[in-house]
């Protein structure tokens, strides 16, 4: 029962010990924190660099350059901004070379609100990265997900962009990570044991005890999936705000609205045939995510239906996304007004579903 | 095209000129200048130079003659840009050398092996132009199997790129080594000081030839208005990096200069900052109208005076090969007129690797 930041930790682990990581670096990713979540503890190639995003993602590329696969971290994506430019090169540098050279590294960094951390820890960062081509880009919702993301940005041979949405990165998971304990209070205590390195006490010698059956678990990219059937309304999300719809639908049921919510799991490229088929079936559909709704990556979704759905859609489709504010506020009944709830959520589908045809 | 030298000649040792001087007594009125590199790679240094020299002044003119959109280029470098690619290890992998060129490298990828008609096909965007199929300007160049990663317009960002071949060829081992190349200009953006402080990391030095080509100007605004340093390799000093400002209008000086600061970091494993004062012949690119600028030292003739006073080569020899290099490199602009331009169809291709076609 590991939660997403042990999950992305055994990933990792697995990635150095069988798919030739070599470095995972980034500010505080190293000894002794592990990262600000965690999610780098025990690993053997993490190291801490200088307190500048530029030079991390700069440094990601020329050692991707050099063919050594990496793990660069930006400790929270309210800081990758001023590293827009590199993050075009990273994804361009493939197709301004015709093809002579590619970049295999991966990028992480947390994102999204959740936890209360006001203006500069809480930016979502799926629109902005969604207008740079050349990536591949992930979200997962949970922590089995998680764990497969991460080994198929690992594998693959092109730069990737790992989104941890972060309000989930403490969230257990439901379903069970290959070779990880039972998922049970008592594995779930073992796993911590093995693998959480303790808060108190001398820890200058801790080491990490791995689970010895993980596997190469794989959550192939561009792939989205179902996770609640349905047959009167179509919900697509990721990160966040995907357990929300799920306990939407779920709660819905019964008053008789059967929704159908897809997990996008990749954002580039994405499952549009997933996503079409199921708005094909029920002919109404509405897309959530907490990024601003100014140029929302949802837009884009939304476009593609109209243009290639019109015709089948009986209600207008539509979009639930974050406030278009400069930042998300500190506030409790702020950062609730900036960001989706999921009352919100609850609204739009009963308003979706009523609509008339 | 030449080959580049052999490893022998590379670690000649600083010899006299050994030719006997065979100009006419008219061109001697100065004493015998002396060469402390032996005359094979002092002429073989000089071709380099010309045909350098010769392929920036067609790609203007392929430029000005609406056969390419854009140009930009090194011609004032040359005296320290041959012997920038003599000296490199030139091959894939760690166990070579990593170039992060900026867009003033033509000469040491001719050094290197480039055909000047590769140059020439960038500069009209053909389909058959090797670094980028025509979705690139000129001297933006690319060539994975020589370690030369892409040219990139957004100056100052192959200071951050560097360092990670650096961490990789550091951990790797060897004598292969990253080198870098800028402006002076671009120094004033952040990435720059970015190099300085990876590269200094106290225990992981890295092994980069930190270059900066100092021309005096960002474009058209001089570097004096902006940069109150006196000298550009001041910065590194700060950080313990060795550090060192040459004339590279001398090839001489380029050339020990460079051995002296390559051989530190390939053997040391630490980095060098390499100031070199250059001139920019054309100005900054065709935004300023790539026209030659008075007032500015041209490394060509100030070398060919040398060779001639010391009868290295004669005046008809340098003129002779000049007209060859004109001759030849006007066929080649002029073959490639005749090349195909990209097919429309492939925008999609090689967004990702070995991706054909849209893909979404």
């Amino acid at each position: 029962m590991a939660n997403m930041a042990q999950a992305i930790r055994m990933a990792l682990h697995y990635g150095e010990k069988h798919l030739g990581v070599k470095d995972i670096f980034g500010e505080d990713v190293g000894p002794p924190l592990g990262g600000v979540f965690t999610a780098t503890q025990g690993l053997t190639t993490t190291w801490n660099s200088p307190l500048d995003e530029r030079g991390i993602i700069g440094a990601a590329m020329g050692l991707a350059f050099a063919g050594s696969r990496c793990v660069a971290e930006i400790q929270f994506c309210d800081y990758v901004f001023n590293t827009i430019d590199l993050l075009k090169l990273a994804g361009n540098q493939c197709w301004a070379s015709n093809g002579d050279w590619n970049m295999p590294m991966t990028v992480m960094t947390p994102v999204g609100s959740g936890i209360r951390g006001s203006i500069y820890h809480s930016h979502s960062f799926d629109a902005m990265m969604t207008h740079i081509p050349g990536w591949k880009i992930v979200m997962p919702s949970n922590p089995l997900d998680a764990y497969g993301l991460m080994i198929a940005c690992l594998k693959d041979e092109n730069p990737t962009m790992y989104l941890k949405p972060k309000a989930l990165l403490r969230v257990d998971g439901f379903d069970a990570i290959p070779g990880e304990p039972d998922l049970t209070p008592e594995g779930k205590k073992k796993l911590r044991e093995m693998i959480d390195k303790p808060v108190v006490g001398d820890t200058s010698n801790w080491k990490p005890q791995w689970p010895v059956g993980l596997t190469d678990y794989t959550v192939e990219i561009g792939k989205g999936k179902t996770v609640r059937s349905g047959e009167h309304v179509t919900v697509v999300s990721y990160g966040r705000m995907l357990p929300i719809c799920a306990q939407v639908a779920d709660q819905l049921l019964a008053d008789g609205i059967s929704v159908e919510v897809i997990d996008m799991r990749t954002l580039w490229p994405y499952d549009w045939n997933l996503i079409s088929e199921s708005i094909r079936k029920t002919k109404r559909v509405i897309f959530v995510n907490e990024d601003t709704e100014v140029t929302n990556f949802g837009e884009h979704l939304l476009r593609r239906t109209v243009e290639e759905l019109f015709f089948e859609l009986e209600a207008r489709p539509r979009l639930i996304a974050g406030a278009f504010t400069p930042g998300v506020g500190l506030a409790d009944p702020l950062e609730m007004a900036c960001v989706p709830q999921h009352r919100e959520v609850e609204k739009m589908i009963r308003e979706v579903a009523a609509e008339r045809a | 095209m030449k080959t580049q030298p052999t490893k022998k000649e590379l670690s000649a040792k600083p010899q006299a000129a050994v030719r006997e001087n065979t100009a006419p007594a008219s061109t001697l009125a100065s004493p015998k200048t002396q060469f402390r590199l032996d005359t094979k790679l002092l002429t073989q240094i000089h071709d380099y130079m010309v045909q350098a020299r010769v392929m920036e002044e067609r790609l203007i003119r392929m430029y000005k003659q609406n056969q390419g959109y854009f140009w930009l280029g090194g011609p004032g470098e040359e005296s320290f840009q041959v012997p920038l690619g003599l000296q490199i290890h030139k091959g894939m992998g760690p166990d070579y050398d990593y170039m992060h060129f900026h867009y003033r490298a033509g000469a040491p990828m001719l050094v290197m092996g480039m055909d000047p008609m590769d140059a020439m096909r960038q500069m009209q965007n053909t389909a058959t132009d090797p670094f980028s199929g025509g979705r690139n300007f000129a001297s933006h160049y690319s060539k994975r199997e020589w370690n030369v990663v892409p040219v990139t317009s957004t100056i100052e960002t192959q200071y951050l790129t560097a360092i990670g071949s650096a961490i990789a060829q550091k951990r790797h081992g060897g004598k292969g080594i990253t080198i870098v190349t800028g402006g002076d200009a671009g120094t004033a953006e952040g990435d720059f000081a970015s190099c300085l402080v990876w590269s200094s990391r106290p225990g992981n030095e890295l092994p980069i030839l930190i270059i900066v080509t100092n021309n005096k100007f960002g474009i058209s605004t001089p570097a004096a208005t902006q940069h109150g340093e006196k000298l550009i390799s001041d910065r590194g000093k700060a950080f313990g990096i060795k550090s060192k400002t040459i004339n590279g209008l001398d090839v001489e000086e380029s050339w020990f200069e460079l051995k002296e600061a390559m051989d530190y970091v390939r053997n040391e494993r630490k980095p060098f900052l390499l100031e070199v004062n250059v001139s920019r012949l054309y100005g900054h690119s065709s935004a300023t109208g790539a026209n030659l600028v008075a007032g500015e030292e041209d490394p060509i003739t100030t070398f060919e005076s040398k060779l001639e006073k010391a009868g290295i080569l004669t005046r008809q020899e340098m003129d002779s090969l000049r007209e060859k290099y004109t001759t030849e490199m006007l066929d080649m602009s002029k073959r490639v007129k005749e090349e195909p331009m990209p097919d429309p169809e492939t925008i999609y291709d090689n967004t990702f690797k070995g991706q054909k076609g849209r893909y979404w």
